[in-house]
């Protein structure tokens, strides 16, 4: 056996529309489909030297998450107005969310990036600190911080 | 720009860098689904309808590269040339074959099972010879069952020495089928 790892195409199948959900939490709908196609190509050329593939949809998230950073690296840190909250929302935001995700898309990189995988994709700290590359800790904090700065935003 | 439209893009750009190491689709024929799945070389593998597709694409991915796309429009042409096969309207393939699923002795047996005509049958043991090995009947049978590409490498026109059927990958009734298809056996069915 050259290598273990599943066919690519099980990674598309089984994480694609989580993907996108992340993406379009962190830089909106019309950014999304641009950052997608970046996650999974450069997902792609990775993907054979990839030594670690117990946990392929944080790989991946991380990946998405980097993509997005680029993104609003390139639009110049602008706050991105989110029209549309994740498909995969598990937890309801705000019933009045546009103002919220609006907030949200403020906030600094790591701690958007926190608050969206926690509300948006409901994820549990250990999985955010690996999509983000940090620890469960750091993770934490970034959340924390983030949530806080939410609640005065919009007091 | 649905989560398909993007994907569609990802394929379109990946096959233009050259990351699609294995591409594959599945087709319908007269006898079940069958998997193709193609490298920048050619055909590399054709899974039977009794064939688990899951399985044979890990396979790939072992094999080959974990780079392995479902991508059925870089496997058209394959594709039409199997719909034209199973309406008697094509009788020889031409296809470009990846065949480095193989090697040594399989390998030049699949070579000469390559040449057999459509229509035509040859015997396990015209095939070990043509291999370099006449007493190698035997691993000539092997070679012609683990073909990675039946159809299009035509180990179904195989036969034992005494016009017995031999085996056959996708199963006998399949086996009996093709050679029916091409008119090597009546349509009646075997009394």
């Amino acid at each position: 056996m050259v290598s273990a790892l599943p066919p690519f195409q099980v990674l598309i199948d089984e994480h694609a529309a989580n993907v996108m959900a992340v993406l379009r939490g962190a830089v909106g709908r019309e950014g999304a489909e641009d950052c997608f196609q970046e996650t999974f190509l450069a997902a792609l050329r990775a993907y054979p030297q990839l030594q670690d593939d117990s946990n392929l949809r944080g790989w991946l998230i991380t990946i998405a998450h980097r993509k997005a950073v680029d993104h609003h690296r390139a639009r110049g840190r602008r706050p991105v107005p989110v029209a549309e909250v994740a498909e995969t929302a598990v937890t309801d935001p705000e019933p009045n969310d546009d103002g919220v995700w609006l907030a949200v898309g403020a906030l600094p990189p790591k701690q958007r990036a926190a608050v969206t995988l926690r509300f948006a994709l409901d994820l549990p700290h250990a999985e955010i600190a690996d999509a983000l590359g940090c620890s469960p800790e750091a993770a934490r904090r970034s959340l924390h911080e983030g949530i806080k700065r939410l609640r005065k935003e919009l007091a | 720009m649905n989560i398909n439209a993007s994907l569609e893009r990802v394929r379109e750009r990946a096959a233009a860098e050259g990351l699609l190491d294995v591409a594959y689709a599945s087709t319908d024929s007269p006898f079940g689904p069958l998997l193709l799945a193609k490298t920048p070389m050619g055909l590399v593998r054709l899974g039977l309808p009794n064939q688990d597709a899951d399985e044979l694409l890990v396979e790939l991915a072992a094999k080959i590269s974990p780079r392995v796309l479902e991508a059925p429009a870089a496997l058209d042409e394959e594709r039409r040339e199997l719909d034209l096969y199973f309406d008697r309207k094509l009788d020889s393939f031409d296809l470009p074959l990846d065949w480095s699923l193989s090697d040594g002795f399989r390998l030049r047996v699949l070579h000469q099972i390559a040449t057999i005509p459509y229509g035509e049958t040859r015997t396990y043991t015209e095939m070990a010879r043509g291999a370099g090995n006449e007493r190698a009947v035997r691993a000539a049978g092997t070679a012609c069952g683990r073909n990675p590409i039946p159809l299009v490498v035509p180990c179904h026109r195989v036969l034992r020495s005494g016009g017995a059927l031999g085996g056959y990958g996708g199963g006998l009734p399949m086996k009996r089928g093709l050679l029916t298809l091409e008119g090597v056996l009546d349509e009646s069915p075997p009394g």
